[in-house]
């Protein structure tokens, strides 16, 4: 038997590493980038990586993004490895979203819904042209947002708050002494999947994932005919309970976006036709993140009740594939030494190959 | 760890930990170097960088599930005069927990408690009051006003 190297390439890795980090510099007679100039000009790639890296902190998606030269799926792993290295004081009070202050709020169901369709900044309606003054360097001014004379009131009322006297909406519910919500971070995946654990997974889920799930969707393949019931954007304060004080206080605002998709379901024996809700919610201004993950989770409640059949329905398909970090490993793990596997396979081929000249050959044989 | 009820028990203590809380680093470290005394304190726990497991409601306002987690830094110190104050701060930064749980303390002593209610905890609010207005406006400012399309159908 031959020996086989199964050490090395440490000077190799050194330099490869240093090159990288050359080129992550880029061409440095061009100034460097701060990540503070990431963080407030490029703040949508910040949004992502906070919101798949599962965690919120803006000036650590921005190092994340500078170290992994823009590349998003790298600079989530990042932030996610980042997290592991940190202990954990509790958990939070759940979120009161209806309490956001909503800087971008529409209806794409509901155009009279109360405070009205408030667009933000959005990139919506906009001609899709390249800005070529935005190449000038800073030359042109920047012409700031207006402000109206009255202020957006507050707080703003949610599609669900407004349909509530009718029932027409499926109404949430919350469960006195519910136990604590499943944490995929804790406990490995479990299926049945409960719609907790199904959240916390398209929460971190990636987006380009979800975005094809959701069109599949959308162009029948478990079709859920979602109407956007609502959308908004905003800040939502936290609340903590720490164990010195045994009361809770905001221990900052978050920047969410939240999306409501309503189809409508045909009811049962016990319950009147409705509208049944698919529903998102992410860091930071994610908004196609948003409104995938609400497709995709009305999607998986009909799995929930035995309709499914195709892959957005499938929740194990779903969850088990819509982690970014996950499947960028094991699909990017086979840039690994796999030397051993080869030298099986070739054997394997070979012995194949042998077996298969040997039949032909008395195939041919018998012919004659 | 389950969703508690809120305790009411010190609203005021509540709403300024809150106000500093939500502070940007920056501005609380302006006021607190503003401030014409600041008293000695020692530090019960030095500031400790960690995360909270942030939860929403599922449909938004059902059953709580886990969103993501958020970095958070705490931070205690005892006066000289005896108060203990805290200070819990949504990010990473050292000193923004530490000074909060500073005025924390100082808001809790008769003396102290004139030198920073306004100059700092007034100061804040109003800073924080400011930016949600302002972000108010421009919202409002981009309300759709929908024009009414008058049909008009020729008799019979």
């Amino acid at each position: 038997m031959a020996y086989v190297a199964v050490k090395g390439g440490e000077r190799a890795i050194t330099n490869a590493h240093r090159w990288l980090a050359e080129d992550r510099r880029g061409d440095v007679a061009i100034p460097e980038i701060e990540t503070d100039q990431i963080r407030e000009q490029l703040s949508l790639s910040v949004d992502r990586v906070m919101s798949e890296g599962s965690c919120y902190d803006r000036d650590l998606a921005a190092l994340a993004v500078k170290q992994a030269r823009g590349d998003l799926p790298e600079a989530i792993f990042l932030t996610r490895a980042y997290r592991t290295t940190l202990p954990r004081f509790g958990a939070s009070l759940p979120l009161e979203t209806g309490q956001m202050a909503v800087r971008r709020r529409i209806s794409a169901a509901f155009k009279d819904i109360p405070g009205g369709q408030v667009l933000g900044p959005t990139f919506d309606y906009t001609h899709r042209l390249l800005d070529f003054t935005l190449a000038a360097n800073g030359e042109t001014p920047v012409e700031g947002a207006l402000e109206a004379e009255e202020a957006q009131a507050y707080p703003m009322a949610t599609i669900a708050s407004v349909f509530a006297h009718e029932d027409l909406l499926e109404p949430d519910t919350q469960t006195d002494g519910a136990p604590a919500p499943f944490d995929l971070t804790r406990e490995p995946m479990a299926f049945p999947a409960g719609r907790d654990q199904r959240l916390q997974a398209l929460a971190r889920g990636d987006e380009g994932f979800l975005l094809s799930l959701a069109y599949s969707s959308q162009r029948g393949w478990g079709s859920t005919h979602p109407l956007c019931a609502e959308i908004r954007l905003g800040e939502v304060a936290v609340e903590f309970i720490p164990d010195e004080l045994g009361f809770a206080i905001e221990i900052g605002d978050l920047t969410l976006t939240e999306c409501q998709m309503i189809s409508t379901y045909g009811g049962g024996v016990d319950t009147a036709p409705q509208f049944a809700r698919g529903y998102g919610l992410t860091f930071g201004h994610c908004e196609r993140k948003a409104m995938s993950m609400a497709i995709v989770d009305r999607a998986l409640r009909d799995a929930a009740a035995g309709e499914a059949s195709a892959p957005c329905q499938d929740e194990e398909f779903v969850l088990y594939h819509s982690d970014n970090v996950e499947a960028s490993g094991f699909v990017q793990h086979l840039k690994l030494p796999h030397y051993v596997d080869f030298q099986a396979d070739l054997q394997l081929i070979r012995r194949q190959r042998r077996d298969y000249a040997e039949r032909a050959a008395a195939m041919k044989e018998a012919a004659e | 760890m389950a969703a508690q009820p809120v305790v009411e028990a010190a609203p005021e203590r509540r709403r300024w930990l809150s106000i500093l809380a939500k502070a940007q680093p920056k501005e609380v470290m302006a006021a607190w170097d503003g401030l014409t005394a600041r008293p000695e304190y020692r530090a019960l726990r030095s500031p400790e960088i960690g995360m909270v497991l942030v939860r929403g409601r599922m449909g938004g306002t059902g059953d709580a599930f886990n969103l993501g987690e958020m970095t958070v830094t705490r931070a205690a110190v005892r006066l000289e005069s005896g108060e203990t104050g805290i200070g819990y701060v949504a990010g990473r930064d050292r000193k923004h927990a530490e000074i909060a749980a500073a005025v924390d303390a100082m808001m809790q002593s008769a003396d102290l408690r004139p030198s920073v209610e306004g100059a700092v905890i007034a100061k804040l609010a109003r800073t924080q009051d400011e930016r949600r207005d302002t972000a108010a406006r421009k919202a409002a400012a981009t309300k759709v006003d929908f024009f009414t399309m008058v049909r008009t159908r020729s008799p019979g």
